[in-house]
């Protein structure tokens, strides 16, 4: 008997649980009681609703917005494995100080509040009902990540509060759209980047064997779901092998080799910068000189570098001026993102491309702000957002940020420029024309 | 009896009245964001409560204890979101099953002590977030489950103080139980294999059925966090529970007062807070704030908060013995709540 009489502390503790659950369930038999159902995330990719979406269930449309001054909110990971991305919210940061001291937006200075969630979606939800229900700021701007941004935006949705241009590669922001009108991305997602893959083969390499490796995740799946779309009815036919590689992998070099074995003279890379300096270093190796089309995550001169000779030719897209590339060294625009940087940055690394990226989306904010008018509104500033057609002096010549609502086109950016990467040089150059990769 | 917690009948009722009024009053007095942090605070006591049984009564030490809350989070996510279920009947089988897999992982783990045992406890903090990337057709990988929001079934309550309540509820009970058991003769088990497992095995206590049974236990209720954070938040993503939330429950633990009962009541309040108000300080490195407020913490509280108010009311208490001494013969004094000296580290990985 005494043996077993350790089973009683689980029943106990079982039964107490039970007890409270029951007892909660007896009051939520009423009828307003919602029975706790699931809602699919991301389940509309057919934007049918023929209404354009508006982003008006706030009760106070101002909030927020003063004569002299306008209060914006984001969240970035300052602590935390992620917090590499802080410097985003930082230059944006040091923007709104220079916009400021150049008198404003409409008159009215940007107040910036951006706070720390370490890329934790609870902390996220936390920090931005802070955000809303504290600090009563009018939009939430460029908050960082696909799973913090998925955490924030039914709540922001029903509050209709604007979650403007969100910093994440996801295709939601803008399938969803319709469903979540108060939520706008800005940067192209990974599926018009590889769209764009795509239709390069297609018109250059219409009888390539394409070989591909790519990350088990969500974000090589999107990648592989983009070629696929890009390559249209060819997709099956001119794609001889998917390899994927999981993280914990030290090296993906055997994964190489099967694909080289496969006799492919296209081989993608989508793989974050360390596998994909391995895959590209381990082709050369093995004597397999492929096209290599190397995914614009793993594109900064650091990876290229280690690389080696497999780097050489390598190709990829952009979007971003960069900074540090000399081309644009007398750029208008690229002397001016310095200047700020130097003045109101406080020791920020001005060949940090995160830098630039900030700077960008914070003046496509300024913008929106400025076609929504004097008279500001939660609902305008969305209506703004849904409209655009702005020549961002920030992006390369020839891609435009540009949103529809006639269109239902609620990716703001989907255009990017092929590059070439050089050895001997240690350079990226872009050539070609622009190319889209409209996601619908 | 061993007469642990006899003289600690006053002040357990003592703090079962505040916790009352710590229950029953916020809701009215803040806004939807401050309810927000107070119903993480009751979560986070909740997974403190149960770590604080492996490491603090038991002498296991875990570093994986977000591991379980895990487990629990994406039980009651996934029963919502594929089922349909209703929120309130996820709990149960969300514990259960942190609970089983704690108990599983306990069996293995018995081979491995102190700093063998955090180590292995780390693996399964920093795995399991990863496994759960993986399996997308249930977990939803890296974009994780979008839940529905319970609404409040009281008119008079919104949604944020419902669910306040209802964590409140959840702990209180948790709570009771735990004060229950650990003062039955599997507390004092728990407590006999920490002090001296050699002794204990001596004693005739079964070794390796307590310690699995502690582990299980413990994870029952990391489990049952996680299953409310679930649908607090309503959202669950791997990203949601890593290493950084083990090693919060830590801190928490300690900070609070390992081994005590109140402790982590105090240490959910610290891992709550000092994060937001360390960034008021300084926003461009809070995590230095952060360190530099634990390290003092640990320096002059080195037995935890409840440790460290503990020794002060023993102190005071004396100094008014010795007083009332001269009058009346003062008999030996009865071992108090304080005598039961908080660990100030868990194991021999202290």
């Amino acid at each position: 008997m005494r043996g077993y009489r350790w089973l009683t502390v689980p029943v106990v503790i079982a039964g107490v649980l039970l007890a409270a659950a029951c007892g909660s369930s007896s009051k939520s038999t009423t009828p307003t009681q919602a029975p706790g159902g699931a809602t699919a995330p991301a389940a509309s990719s057919s934007p049918s609703a023929a209404a354009a979406p508006q982003c008006n269930k706030a009760p106070n449309q101002t909030e927020g917005v003063t004569a002299t001054e306008i209060s914006i909110g984001n969240t970035d990971a300052y602590s935390g494995p992620a917090s590499a991305y802080a410097v985003i919210a930082k230059a944006e940061d040091a923007y709104f100080k220079w916009v400021n001291d150049q008198g404003g937006v409409n008159g009215r200075k940007i107040k910036f509040t951006s706070l720390d969630d370490s890329y934790s979606p609870p902390k996220t939800v936390e920090q931005t009902r802070a955000l809303v229900e504290q600090d009563h700021v009018f939009a939430d701007f460029n908050p960082l990540g696909t799973p913090p941004n998925t955490a924030i935006r039914q709540y922001l949705n029903d509050r209709g509060v604007p979650q403007i241009f969100v910093a994440t590669g996801a295709a939601t922001w803008a399938l969803d759209h319709p469903k979540y009108p108060c939520t706008i991305g800005w940067q192209p997602n990974y599926q018009s980047e590889a769209i764009i893959y795509g239709k390069y083969l297609l018109a250059n390499r219409p009888d390539a064997k394409v070989a591909v490796l790519f990350q088990n995740d969500d974000y090589g799946k999107d990648y592989l779901k983009g070629l696929k779309a890009g390559l249209g009815a060819k997709a099956s036919q001119m794609i001889v092998k998917e390899e994927s590689y999981e993280t914990s992998e030290p090296d993906v070099s055997p994964h190489v080799t099967t694909l080289k074995n496969t006799g492919a003279d296209v081989f993608i890379v989508v793989a974050t910068p360390k596998f994909a300096a391995q895959a590209m270093k381990a082709a050369a190796q093995l004597d397999w000189k492929p096209l290599i089309i190397d995914n614009s995550v793993s594109v900064d001169l650091n990876t290229m570098k280690a690389a080696g000779a497999g780097a050489d030719g390598v190709i990829s897209a952009a979007y971003l001026k960069d900074p540090s590339d000399p081309a644009w060294a007398s750029d208008a625009t690229v002397v001016q993102y310095k200047d700020i940087l130097a003045k109101y940055g406080s020791g920020a690394d001005p060949n940090n491309v995160f830098n630039f990226y900030g700077f960008a989306v914070a003046d496509t904010l300024v913008q929106a702000i400025k076609q929504a008018g004097q008279d500001l509104t939660r609902e305008g500033l969305m209506k703004a957002a849904d409209n655009m057609n702005y020549t961002s002096p920030y992006l390369l010549p020839g891609i435009t940020i540009h949103t529809s609502d006639a269109q239902k086109d609620w990716a703001p950016i989907e255009e990017m420029q092929l590059e070439k990467y050089s050895v001997a040089k240690g350079s990226w150059e872009r050539f070609g024309q622009v190319l889209e990769g409209a996601v619908r | 009896m061993g007469g642990i917690w006899q003289r600690a009948h006053v002040p357990s009722l003592a703090w079962l009245g505040v916790a009352l009024l710590l229950i029953i009053f916020p809701p009215w007095l803040a806004g939807g964001y401050r309810i927000f942090q107070f119903t993480f605070v009751v979560i986070y006591l909740i997974a403190i409560l149960g770590l604080n049984i492996v490491t603090g009564y038991n002498g296991q030490f875990s570093l994986g204890h977000g591991a379980f809350f895990a487990v629990g989070a994406y039980v009651t996510g996934a029963l919502m979101f594929h089922a349909g279920a209703p929120y309130w009947a996820t709990i149960p089988l969300a514990g259960l099953t942190a609970g089983v897999v704690g108990f599983l992982f306990a069996i293995p783990a018995l081979r491995l002590s102190g700093l063998y045992l955090a180590l292995a406890t780390l693996a399964l903090a920093i795995s399991v977030p990863q496994i759960l990337k993986k399996w997308e057709s249930v977990t939803g990988g890296v974009q994780g489950l979008v839940l529905t929001k319970p609404h409040s079934p009281i008119g008079a309550l919104t949604s944020d103080q419902w669910l306040f309540y209802f964590t409140a509820v959840v702990a209180l009970a948790l709570y009771i139980a735990a004060w229950v058991v650990l003062r039955s003769s599997v507390g004092r088990a728990f407590v006999a294999i920490r002090d001296n497992e050699v002794a204990a095995e001596a004693a005739g206590i079964p070794i390796a059925r307590f310690k699995t049974l502690a582990f299980g236990m413990s994870a029952f209720y990391a489990g049952v966090a996680g299953s409310l954070s679930a649908f607090v938040v309503a959202y669950v993503a791997p990203d949601s529970f890593d290493f950084l939330l083990s090693l919060n429950l830590v801190v928490g633990m300690v900070v609070g007062g390992t081994g005590t009962i109140v402790g982590p009541a105090l240490g959910a309040v610290f891992i709550e807070f000092l994060p937001s108000y360390s960034q008021d300080v300084s926003r461009a490195a809070p995590g230095v704030v952060e360190g530099v407020v634990l390290v003092l913490f640990m320096y002059l509280m080195p037995t935890g908060v409840a440790g460290f108010v503990a020794t002060a009311g023993r102190k005071a208490l004396s100094l008014v013995r010795r007083r009332t001494a001269d009058h009346a013969a003062a008999g030996p004094v009865t071992p108090t709540l304080a005598d039961q000296e908080p660990r100030a580290g868990p194991g021999e990985g202290g």
